[in-house]
């Protein structure tokens, strides 16, 4: 492998012991970490050092811990899933510090995602999003050939671009509106460009929005910085696509 | 003890499955309605059992651990799903299928289980692009195929490298779907901690919610556990954290049985372990075999070089490089199947011809297929997954060949179940990784994700009518029977009893050293002297668990060590029974490879004779000795032979 090194790192995490208490930030030092450790394996580490001074380890969510779950989040230095593009923050590795770096790690914060605990949050706001009509109604069996369904190359690759969203929240957390437009947005060109998704196009998007916007989900301002920190690169296209989808079925 | 009956429809292989639909008992409708099913996991098995079965009308209520159903591992997922489709004209059936994952397994699995699955594989797909997966197409808009090891034809269905997500993201939606319609209730970060069985018959479970760390009663007319597989006993394997086997390991203890636990797979193609906090193991996927040439180097001096640091995979030329999987298997060539990759590596490796600063990698070559295909093909179809490479190891995989080595990936063996998926608890079921019933000592690829959505989609809903016409007329019970009042205080005396230890040491450090010893001696190589030691010393840690282990906080709290203390300390009974089994098992076939049983060249040399049958496990209790019970495999339509991939 590369060539690894020593680090050492003072971070600031974000403590809070439920949904109710009032939250901190508390510093620790660590040192002796290597290049090449991820960033969670980072604070596996630091849990295992509070755990053996007898005090409670942080608490964050992750899963997978290679980029496709989704369960992992953080903001780290003010980006969530840290310093590195198109990457979950179980992908971020420590060469991507400098040696001595202070690290701010805070949870996502926005009003639809309320801490549970520490670091990790409640997002089953997107699961209620996607009940509405983030789905095709069609039942097990019955189904026709999968090849009698002909889909040209460029809309299947783009629904592929689309569907390829894991759910993380990152483009809530960066949006200063705590929008969910591009989660969304996601979800709805999906199904928007498959001939399958089409016949009910029009209510998938309305009740969706609706949703979106009952569960406190802010306004989408076209800033773009859901894009940037996409860890699947999710293009804002996807958010045009659904406001023409969103028209018509207004219209329609 | 329990009695072993398979429930094997009469009549021919190819017509059993018709055979026992036409005859089954069905639920009607106003009847779904008052039954309750409890299904635990929401990965592919799970998420598509209780889709279905809330479509189908019935009551369900639908666990996982993780804060969406959408998490569960299944979503790492990544080369694709099979299905005997034959789209691509050439020579696939669902014979070829059946008779592939057969022999893919080394004989060891059940004939007309595997029949079933390739029979139903073609309605997977049609299912699922119904749902708006979106799958691989070619220029025309049909969908597109590539190949898996242990087969000649191309029968693997895939969108992109995420096959596997872009599978549950199906399941999820149509399981999202019966949510909102109210025919699923979903209790997400909530774990099971035990079966309730009330007069012999599975009745409900104990859960703990992870948020609050309340224990709930929840009762069930059938209970259906797809909780996923036991890789991650191994501390570090490509499984996901938070995997574990607990749900099985239950009930296990309330008289489900265990089939085959030592059969475990070592996939191949792997990025090679770094460092001692290293957390997981990340997986490249198979599919890189049908581009990607694996070598070492031809002399020994190279690979010295290359692990110095000294010279650079490039500087190898073409003749002084060893592929030795085309050297040996000329027929199968790359897409030899798994175990027989894996070993391969081993060997090269543990004969001193392994590069990357341990010696314990080989290489993976992309640059004839970027030659032949152009970069852009390969981007296309490995993106993601060359970017994950590049991520974590820092070197760009277009440039330089990767470096993998074989880890821990799947389990074969799992819970004991019949040919309806019921365990030997009667209105007690078990789907996806979590059984042991189609892939026999291997598992060949891209077909768990087959198996998983066969059993939820179409297997199960039409076997667990079979049982439930027979429970109309139980009333819902009341959760504060005794019944639940005692298996809530088990669970109780359990979480205080890990909470009193009060030692000094993390659940991760038991994990770990669990994890060394497994590797060590119940991993790719096998041999007596080392099982008999591994059970010694798995043992002396247990003990060790049980006196020194240190939780923090409360349990009336979030408490993620609490969560894995559970964890741990279930697979710290079961890595016993593992080596017991392989221990028990004295034949090599398929991932089980017991050195004492090769032939010259180093295959697998299986002992029909003696060992053509299940191994399944029985509790007798605590203290006592786990109970070997053995179900015989018969052949009725398959020649059994030794495997041949040269
Ligand atoms: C990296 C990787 C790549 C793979 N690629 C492929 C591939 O290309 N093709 C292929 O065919 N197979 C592949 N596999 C194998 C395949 O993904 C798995 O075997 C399969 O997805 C397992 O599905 P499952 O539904 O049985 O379990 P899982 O997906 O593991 O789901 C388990 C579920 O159970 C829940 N759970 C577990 N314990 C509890 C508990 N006590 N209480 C409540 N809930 C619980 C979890 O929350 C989760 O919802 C791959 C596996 C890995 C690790
Ligand atoms: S832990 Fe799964 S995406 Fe990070």
């Amino acid at each position: 492998m590369t060539n690894h090194k020593n680090m050492k790192f003072t971070l600031k995490i974000w403590r809070q012991k439920d949904a109710k208490s009032k939250g901190k930030f508390v510093t620790y030092k660590i040192t002796d970490i290597s290049s090449e450790c991820s960033f969670l394996e980072m604070l596996d580490i630091l849990n295992e050092q509070l755990i053996n001074k007898n005090e409670e380890p942080v608490v964050f969510d992750h899963d997978c811990r290679e980029g496709i779950c989704g369960m992992c989040s953080l903001y780290i230095n003010g980006r969530p899933h840290g310093p590195d593009d198109a990457i979950t923050t179980c992908q971020l590795h420590m060469r991507k510090f400098r040696d001595g770096d202070t690290i701010v790690i805070e949870p996502w914060r926005a009003r639809p995602f309320p801490v549970i605990r520490d670091l990790m949050i409640d997002r089953s706001a997107f699961d209620k999003i996607i009940q509405e009509g983030g789905f095709i109604s069609v039942n097990t069996g019955g189904a026709a050939d999968a090849n009698s369904i002909l889909i040209s190359k460029l809309p299947a690759d783009l629904s592929m671009d689309a569907a390829a969203c894991i759910g993380c929240g990152a483009c809530v957390a960066t949006c200063k509106n705590a929008s969910a437009m591009l989660f969304v947005a996601a979800k709805v060109s999906h199904f928007a460009l498959l001939p399958q998704g089409r016949p009910e196009a029009k209510e998938r998007v309305r009740r969706m929005v609706a949703k979106m916007d009952e569960l406190g989900f802010g306004n989408c301002t076209n800033t773009f910085a859901c894009e940037v920190e996409c860890p699947k690169l999710i293009s804002v296209s996807n958010i045009a696509r659904m406001n023409r989808e969103f028209l018509c079925a207004k219209v329609g | 003890m329990a009695e072993l009956i398979a429930k094997i429809p009469k009549g021919p292989l190819t017509q059993k499955w018709s055979e026992y639909k036409s005859h089954q008992n069905l639920v009607n409708p106003a009847n779904k309605r008052k039954l309750d099913i409890i299904v635990v996991g929401t990965g592919l098995a799970g998420a598509s059992a209780a889709a279905s079965l809330g479509e189908l009308g019935f009551n369900v209520k639908n666990f996982c651990y993780q804060d969406s159903p959408r998490r569960a591992h299944s979503i790492a997922a990544q080369g694709g799903i099979n299905a005997a489709k034959n789209y691509q004209n050439d020579g696939d059936s669902i014979y070829r299928l059946f008779y592939d994952t057969i022999k893919g397994g080394d004989y060891r699995s059940r004939e007309a289980n595997v029949y079933r699955l390739a029979e139903v594989s073609g309605a997977i797909i049609d299912h699922c692009v119904a749902q708006g997966v979106p799958f691989a197409r070619d220029y025309g808009g049909l969908l597109d195929n590539r190949s898996f090891g242990g087969a000649l034809v191309s029968r693997t269905f895939y969108a992109r490298g995420q096959t596997g997500q872009q599978l549950l993201l199906g399941a999820y939606s149509s399981l999202s779907r019966q949510i909102k319609l109210g025919s699923v209730t979903l209790y997400n970060r909530h774990e099971m901690l035990d079966l309730v069985v009330i007069d012999g018959k599975a009745r409900g479970i104990i859960a703990r919610d992870l948020i609050t760390g309340k224990l709930e009663r929840h009762f069930g007319h059938a209970v259906v556990i797809a909780t996923g597989g036991y890789g991650n006993l191994f501390y570090l394997s490509t499984n996901a954290m938070g995997s574990n086997f607990s749900a099985c390991w239950q009930i296990f203890k309330r008289g489900a049985m265990l089939a085959n636990p030592c059969f475990t797979q070592i996939h191949p193609t792997c990025i090679p372990v770094h460092g001692a906090y290293q957390s997981k193991l990340t997986l490249m996927s198979e599919s890189l075999r049908n581009d990607g040439r694996i070598w070492v180097p031809k002399n020994k001096e190279d690979a010295e070089k290359l692990r110095k640091g000294l010279i650079k995979a490039k500087d190898i030329k073409e003749p002084d490089r060893d592929y030795y999987l085309e050297r040996r298997y000329p027929a199968y060539g790359n897409l030899v199947p798994r175990d027989v990759a894996s070993r391969a590596a081993k060997e090269r490796c543990d004969a001193g011809y392994g590069v990357g600063s341990t010696g314990l990698a080989v290489y993976l070559d992309l640059e004839e297929s970027i030659g032949r295909l152009g970069k852009h093909v390969i981007e296309e179809r490995y993106g993601n997954l060359c970017q994950m490479y590049e991520k974590i190891v820092n070197e760009d995989p277009y440039k330089n060949p990767m470096m993998i080595y074989p880890a821990v990936h799947y389990t074969m063996g799992g819970t004991w179940v019949d040919y309806e998926l019921m365990t030997t608890i009667p209105g007690c079921y078990c789907l996806g990784e979590a059984n042991f019933s189609d892939h026999g000592a291997n598992r060949l690829g891209a077909s768990a994700l087959m198996q998983g959505l066969a059993d939820g989609y179409f297997i199960l809903p039409y076997t667990i009518q079979n049982y439930l016409a027979s429970e109309i007329k139980t009333p819902r019970m009341a959760t504060d029977r005794p019944e639940f009042a005692e298996t809530e205080k088990s669970v109780t005396d359990r979480i205080e009893k890990l909470m009193k230890i009060g030692g000094t040491r993390s659940v991760d450090h038991f994990h770990k050293e669990l994890g060394k010893i497994m590797w060590e001696y119940v991993g790719m190589g096998r041999n007596e002297a080392g099982l008999t030691k591994a059970i010694g010393l798995i043992c002396a840690l247990r003990e060790e668990f049980w006196k020194d282990v240190r939780i923090t906080g409360t349990p009336a709290e979030v408490n993620i060590e609490l969560e894995k203390a559970n964890r741990v300390a279930d697979f710290l009974e079961l890595g016993e029974l593992m080596a017991m089994d392989a221990l028990n098992r004295k034949e090599s076939c398929g991932g089980h490879f017991r050195e004492e049983y090769q032939t010259p060249e180093g295959e697998c040399m299986r002992n029909d004779q003696d060992y053509m049958y299940v191994g399944v496990w029985e509790y007798a209790g605590p203290e006592k000795p786990y109970k070997l019970n053995k179900e015989p495999l018969h052949y009725e339509e398959i020649e059994v032979k030794q495997r041949i991939y040269k």
